[in-house]
């Protein structure tokens, strides 16, 4: 059984202008100790997702199931919610400084992070485990630093100590909902160097959240690809990268400058209403090999390889991706 | 050679006071040439500065000290009233598609800002000659009366830069034109800078913190730290011959949307934070950074010049230059007087 | 991040062509705000009552100043209690109190349209000029509201009125005198904001100047809050006129208004209740209805919802 596992999420909320269907039917699992990367752009229902299995949505409606570790997080009442996370589930998140407290030092803010969850341990151990976390997320001279502010650190300091109190209480699963994408990129590259190294010493399962094909080849051992609220593909990274089925992610690839030639190729339009979702496959209006059954049939998500994990939401025949492979 | 020059930054400072009285040195002693019909990049993360020269080349501000020279006629002294006909050469694309469109206003007006500005065209004349150049950059004419809200970041962005080809300018400067956009959509507007390039024989500096964006668009490259060009070389050099251990960092940590190589290479971290641009390191920034600094990186800076066997175009500012092929894994910084 | 409304703004495709503007949109969300809704038709049945007054006056047949010392009075010289001759009772010099509302509601409305218009008008070309022109005449400016906003209001404006004399005029002149300042201050401070919009930056890279980017650029980002704040005034200064009145610094009398009224009824409320009840109530629904209204359009014009 994996550690997480997702069955048939729907979230939808209520706006003047009519119901967001943000996210429709999502499903994963993720394992222990593995990388899961969502990715998607704006819209596209990847951040809403684990916010609301995490419990974090307001004034949505939701259904489906969550189970993490034997519990189902959709119905779980807001105490075991809250109980669960830090404890068991660590969250990052992009603006570390919104998550931070300002007008408490830093070391305060972990030390009752640490104390919330664990009763018995003294103010002392706390605080001595909250040094050393922070050391351990890589900020020289952390028993110095314990007593700063959050507005004393950069950005990407922030998002270490963010990590390390996500980390505090060791956590079977961490959330990192586009952890990098406010940093620069050699401050990026630290702070995922700081993710990896803490997931090879605790064997923490990551879901990370990115717009960043980039940061899922570096990061992922599984990826989701998601659009309009919908998975359009999911398969291990290489498959991905190498062998992938969906035009959407096809699409995605070739957009990026590194992998194109003199011109780019750009997916033409833009993303559909999530009020107002076409019938059939939402990336019909802008797929270059839509034909007439994609605009009447949304299609399943649907084995396309010989490794299970590969599957497509595409009625393109499987040959599709070997199409490509090259 | 010198002809085909269009502007000129000499040894341009830009100082920012701050609330405490010290200043900040936003752009310390740049100069670097942009050539008609190119685009050069200026890429470089935070507080590097490659904004604010942006904008002194603009002269949306005022330069502490240095000269720009547009078609050979300073402009840094220039007063607002006097710049005025050259704003219709110079024109810059903005970063943010929701920021730089007056919210309250109509996008048909917006466009025609510029004509209304400089007097060019008025009635009906004017709203032609936007419908015309709401067309060229691929939105629909028939949007002329909607608001700036009304539109996709992707769109906004085609308004942005409908606004600033108006005046069919001789430069464009483009700060972080698709950073704020997805990927799908970046690519698009990418592709309508390149064809719009193309017809009317534009110039672009082109300014983004994405190495792989700047690499796709530039012809030539500025790497900026910390207020000053670390590397200046054609795309090609930059990539193939990296002389300064920063370009090489940078390069390193982005990261590829490759798995096979995500995995083979050595990845650079870099340790630290970029340093205060109100109290930057003595000698060569970079040197708190550096792999390889050595004691001497600590005491004095390094002139940007050709450096090992590079041509004039390809000019680095370090004293221990990168050759090809160099391990900077590896390096140790060797900062103790021996 | 990923709210409903950020993402409606992202994916949805707009589909009518005319564009909606932020101004339009906010009224449509007023109007399906039905507090605000039913504030208004309160407020427009007052602006009626104000107008058509003499309409009351030639049902009942009594003129706002016609003292009915037999009718209108009781043997004792008291007011007489609503009955069908006077419907809402008379005054102590037995006037009729429906009459005199009637009229009354022509002062209050009167000087709060007048004085907030004198104080938006003040208010937003200083503060317009402060916040975007700066330097010197920021600081001149600065300074000057925060002097307008420390000097006490009701001492100054019962020495200025005792050196004048009560008057309409008067009355305008000082509320506007005293109010605009807080105006002054919300646009400056708006402007300050805008003011280092991306753009503005970028009607100046097009090489507009300073008159231009005030108008064309920051004006009409401005005027949202101000009519927020505007409609919310209102009912402030109706409330300091009638203070005025109160104090016996309104209009000279026999002149009908509220705060004239509540004054004279002030030694009569054990005796007649409906002689300061009903002016009350009149000062108070229409406070109450302007306040409700304002926070309706409070509501429609948040910047927040702007883009739903």
């Amino acid at each position: 059984m994996a550690l997480l596992e997702v069955r048939d999420l729907q979230v939808s909320f209520d706006t003047p202008d009519g119901t967001v269907r943000a996210v429709r039917g999502l499903s994963y699992d993720v394992e222990a100790g593995q990388t899961l990367a969502v990715v998607g752009e704006s819209g596209s229902g990847k951040s809403v997702s684990t916010q609301t299995i995490t419990g974090l949505t307001r004034g949505a409606t939701v259904s489906g199931t969550a189970f993490f570790d034997g519990t189902d997080l959709i119905t779980a009442d807001q105490s075991t919610l809250r109980r669960l996370r830090g404890a068991q589930i660590g969250m990052i998140f992009q603006d570390p400084l919104s998550s931070l407290h300002p007008q408490y030092r830093i070391g305060w803010q972990i030390v009752e992070m640490i104390r919330a969850h664990d009763h018995e341990i003294s103010k002392q151990d706390a605080r001595k485990r909250a040094a050393e976390l922070l050391t351990l997320v890589g900020i020289p001279r952390a028993a110095e630093r314990i007593d700063d502010y959050p507005h004393q650190f950069s950005g990407g300091m922030r998002q270490r100590v963010m990590i390390a109190m996500a980390m505090a209480l060791d956590p079977a699963l961490l959330i990192a909902d586009e952890p990098t994408t406010a940093l620069d990129v050699t401050v990026q590259a630290q702070v995922l160097n700081v993710m990896r190294r803490l997931q090879e010493q605790f064997g923490t399962a990551i879901i990370l959240i990115t717009h960043d094909l980039g940061v899922v080849a570096e990061m992922a051992d599984e990826v989701v690809v998601m659009y309009a609220g919908a998975v359009m593909e999911r398969a291990p990274r290489r498959d991905i990268f190498y062998r992938n089925h969906h035009p959407y992610t096809q699409g995605l690839l070739a957009s990026l400058p590194a992998r194109s030639g003199d011109r780019l190729t750009p997916i033409p339009g833009t993303p559909p209403s999530l009020i107002s979702l076409p019938k059939g496959c939402p990336f019909a209006a802008r797929c270059p090999h839509v034909f007439d059954k994609c605009r009447t049939e949304a299609p399943p998500l649907i084995d396309v390889a010989r490794d299970p994990r590969h599957q497509s939401a595409c009625w393109l025949p499987p040959e599709n991706s070997e199409a490509i492979a090259s | 050679m010198n002809d085909d020059v269009l502007l000129k930054v000499e040894d341009v400072r830009k100082d920012f006071p701050t609330q405490s009285k010290e200043v900040v040195q936003a752009v310390a002693g740049v100069s670097l040439e942009v050539h008609k019909g190119e685009t050069l990049g200026l890429v470089g993360e935070t507080g590097c500065g490659k904004s604010t020269l942006a904008r002194c080349m603009a002269h949306l501000y005022d330069v502490t000290s240095g000269s720009v020279t547009f078609e050979g006629k300073d402009i840094t002294k220039l007063s607002r009233k006097a710049m005025r006909p050259l704003r219709r050469d110079v024109q810059v694309i903005f970063q943010d598609p929701y920021g730089s469109l007056n919210p309250r206003r109509r996008v048909g007006s917006i466009i025609g800002d510029p004509f209304a500005i400089h007097n060019i065209a008025t009635g009906k004349e004017r709203k032609k000659k936007v419908q015309e150049l709401m067309e060229l950059v691929g939105l629909n004419p028939e949007h002329y009366n909607r608001f700036p809200a009304e539109f996709s970041g992707g769109q906004r962005q085609r308004i942005g830069v409908a606004r600033a080809l108006a005046l069919r300018p001789k430069l464009v400067i483009c700060d972080e034109p698709v950073s704020a956009l997805d990927v799908s959509i970046q690519a698009q507007i990418i592709n309508l800078l390149a064809d719009l390039q193309k017809e009317f024989d534009l110039t672009y500096v082109f300014i983004s913190h994405d190495l792989s964006v700047v690499r796709h668009v530039s012809t030539r490259i500025a790497v900026m730290y910390l207020g000053k060009i670390v590397e200046l070389a054609p795309t090609d050099e930059l990539f193939g011959q990296t002389r300064h251990p920063y370009t090489r960092a940078l390069l390193s940590a982005l990261p590829v949307a490759d798995p096979d190589t995500a995995d083979s290479r050595e990845q650079i971290i870099l340790g630290g934070d970029i340093p205060s641009a109100t109290n930057p390191p003595e000698g060569c920034r970079f040197h708190t950074r550096c792999p390889k600094a050595k004691l001497d990186c600590a005491a004095e800076e390094p002139p940007l010049e050709s450096v090992l066997d590079d041509s004039w175009q390809h000019r680095t500012a370090c004293f221990y230059p990168l050759t090809v092929g160099e391990d900077l894994s590896t390096a140790v910084p060797d900062l103790k007087a021996s | 991040m990923s709210t409903a409304i950020e993402m409606v703004d992202v994916l949805d495709e707009p589909k009518a062509i005319e564009g909606r503007s932020p101004f339009v949109l906010a009224v449509h969300r007023l109007r399906k705000d039905k507090v605000a809704m039913i504030s208004l038709v309160v407020i427009l049945l007052i602006v009626l009552m104000a107008i058509f007054a003499p309409v009351f006056t030639a049902i009942t047949g009594h003129p706002p100043n016609e003292q009915y010392r037999d009718i209108g009075l009781t043997p004792d010289g008291l007011p007489r209690g609503p009955n069908g001759t006077f419907w809402l009772g008379t005054d102590d010099l037995g006037r009729d109190i429906l009459v005199r509302i009637a009229y009354g509601a022509r002062v209050s409305l009167l000087v709060g349209v007048a004085a907030t218009a004198i104080t938006v008008v003040i208010g937003v070309v200083l503060g317009l000029a402060a916040g975007f022109l700066g330097g010197i005449t920021d600081t001149v400016l600065a300074r000057l509201i925060d002097v307008v906003l420390s000097v006490p209001f009701l001492l100054v404006a019962i020495a200025l009125v005792s050196v004048t004399g009560p008057s309409l005029t008067v009355t305008v002149l000082v509320i506007g005198f005293f109010s605009w300042a807080s105006v002054a201050r919300i646009v400056r401070g708006q402007v300050l904001s805008l003011r280092e919009r991306e753009f503005v930056e970028a009607a100046r890279s097009l090489g507009a100047g300073n008159t231009r980017i005030m108008f064309v650029d920051i004006l009409p980002n401005v005027i949202a809050p101000v009519i927020v704040y505007t409609t919310l005034l209102i009912p402030v200064v109706i409330v300091t006129q009638a203070t005025l009145s109160f104090l016996g610094l309104g209009l000279p009398p026999p002149t009908a208004d509220w705060g004239g009224m509540i004054s004279a009824s002030q030694n009569y409320y054990t005796t007649a209740w409906w002689f300061i009840m009903f002016p009350g109530l009149a000062l108070l629904i229409t406070t109450l209805a302007f306040n409700l209204f304002g926070d309706g359009v409070r509501d429609a014009f948040d910047p927040r919802s702007d883009r739903s």
